[in-house]
């Protein structure tokens, strides 16, 4: 459902609405019970229409004692279909005006906006920045992103613990994105949930701060398994800690072995520019992927 | 938890297909749950009749059909179980191998009336 003017819950309960009035008036379809005498009991739904009764217009599509009008109707698609089809129209949308999208995912106090708006300050003399904020209540932090120089949207969830395809589809109306654009999509603070739903971004960023612990992406795998890059972010607190980098590397190769890895600090800006040497490379990548010769 | 989203999105896709066939109430839904998959079972469960409450699928049963990990390995051509996303191959222990089931996240079919 849509965050911003809460759209996508009104649709889902106007569609439900307006099926259990189709189903409750029905038309010409009834539903009732009667004796026969070859004492076959069933449901009818018969077509009652220009005074026919047509036996042969139920939902099975025949009328055949001890034939149930019960059917079993093979579907096969994704459940993720919806919003799969949504994160490929705004992929579409984004690819076209050359504007590159990363979905940055973490847990709650990460420093997901604390590097965005470090990387703001960074970047914005080479490229046009904008940003679309997820939390679940409040603008903070947009108004820290807008303090810092870039345009930025708020998406309130609410309730929701994930950003979707159709929220971010909203939020692009709102946003007035310059072609060349670099976007950044800062998800629900929320390790698990977020890894499922595509949003049409050109690379899946998961932050994940040295106070957390190196076991993390064992025991959260989707998210290291969906996410492209990893970040490992406040490297400045390293010297006061007893985390282990070597074996957090270790344990995200094992639950995701393309993965790349970059330790930094929004705080320094240590290890940045080897993030904003990847961003430029995975731009010039999504822009051009056949590659020109120079 | 996301299996919220999932289980309206199941709903959606319900609504899809009264609009293409003539049903008035659904019986049965069955879906096809990966083991490496997004997904876990217990919350679709458990968010189900909240979710489909007053909707087509308001009463339905629901189904879960698990289906295992498993891939193709590289190294000894084969289709092999997985235990893991990107595990290596069991059998082997070659690393390349690709997953070719246990992903799954599909409304598979549905019992109406």
């Amino acid at each position: 459902m849509c965050a911003i003017c809460g759209c996508g819950a009104a649709v889902i309960a106007d569609d439900a609405g307006s099926a259990a009035r189709t189903a409750a008036v029905g038309g010409s379809v009834q539903d009732h019970g009667h004796p026969h005498p070859d004492a076959h009991d069933h449901h009818h739904h018969h077509a009652h229409a220009d005074g026919v009764i047509d036996f042969g217009k139920g939902l099975a599509g025949g009328h055949v004692p001890g034939l149930s009008q019960e059917r079993t109707i093979s579907i096969e698609r994704d459940i993720l279909s919806k919003n799969d089809a949504l994160a490929d129209a705004n992929r579409t949308r984004l690819g076209d005006a050359g504007i590159f999208a990363l979905n940055l995912m973490s847990s709650p106090g990460s420093g997901k906006t604390s590097l965005l708006v470090r990387t703001i300050a960074d970047l914005q003399d080479r490229w046009p920045i904008a940003v679309i904020e997820g939390d679940q209540q409040t603008s903070r932090d947009a108004d820290r992103i807008r303090a810092a120089g870039a345009s930025a949207v708020q998406i309130n969830t609410g309730k929701g613990c994930h950003l979707d395809a159709h929220m971010v589809g909203h939020a692009l109306d709102h946003l007035a994105l310059e072609p060349g654009s670099l976007l950044f999509i800062e998800n629900v603070g929320n390790l698990v949930c977020p890894a499922a739903f595509d949003l049409g971004e050109a690379h899946k960023v998961v932050v994940l701060s040295v106070t957390e612990g190196e076991d993390k992406p064992l025991k959260y795998p989707d998210m290291f398994a969906a996410a492209d890059l990893m970040l490992l972010n406040k490297a400045d607190l390293l010297p006061h800690l007893e985390f282990d980098v070597d074996a957090c590397v270790a344990a995200v190769l094992r639950v995701n072995p393309r993965i790349q890895f970059l330790t930094v600090s929004a705080r320094t800006g240590a290890g940045l520019a080897a993030f904003y040497a990847w961003i430029a490379a995975r731009a010039a990548v999504m822009r051009d992927p056949v590659g020109r010769p120079a | 938890m996301h299996e919220m989203s999932l289980v309206e999105s199941v709903v959606a896709l319900v609504e899809d297909e009264r609009r293409k066939q003539d049903f008035s109430r659904v019986l049965m839904i069955r879906l096809k749950v990966g083991a490496l998959g997004h997904a876990e079972p217990d919350a679709l469960r458990f968010c189900f009749d909240a979710v489909t409450s007053g909707t087509i699928a308001d009463g339905a049963r629901l189904e879960i059909e698990t289906v295992p990990g498993a891939g193709w390995c590289f190294g000894c051509r084969q289709t092999v179980p997985l235990a893991e996303r990107f595990a290596a191959c069991p059998t082997c222990g070659n690393p390349q191998v690709r997953l070719t089931a246990g992903d799954e996240l599909r409304l598979a079919e549905m019992e109406v009336e």
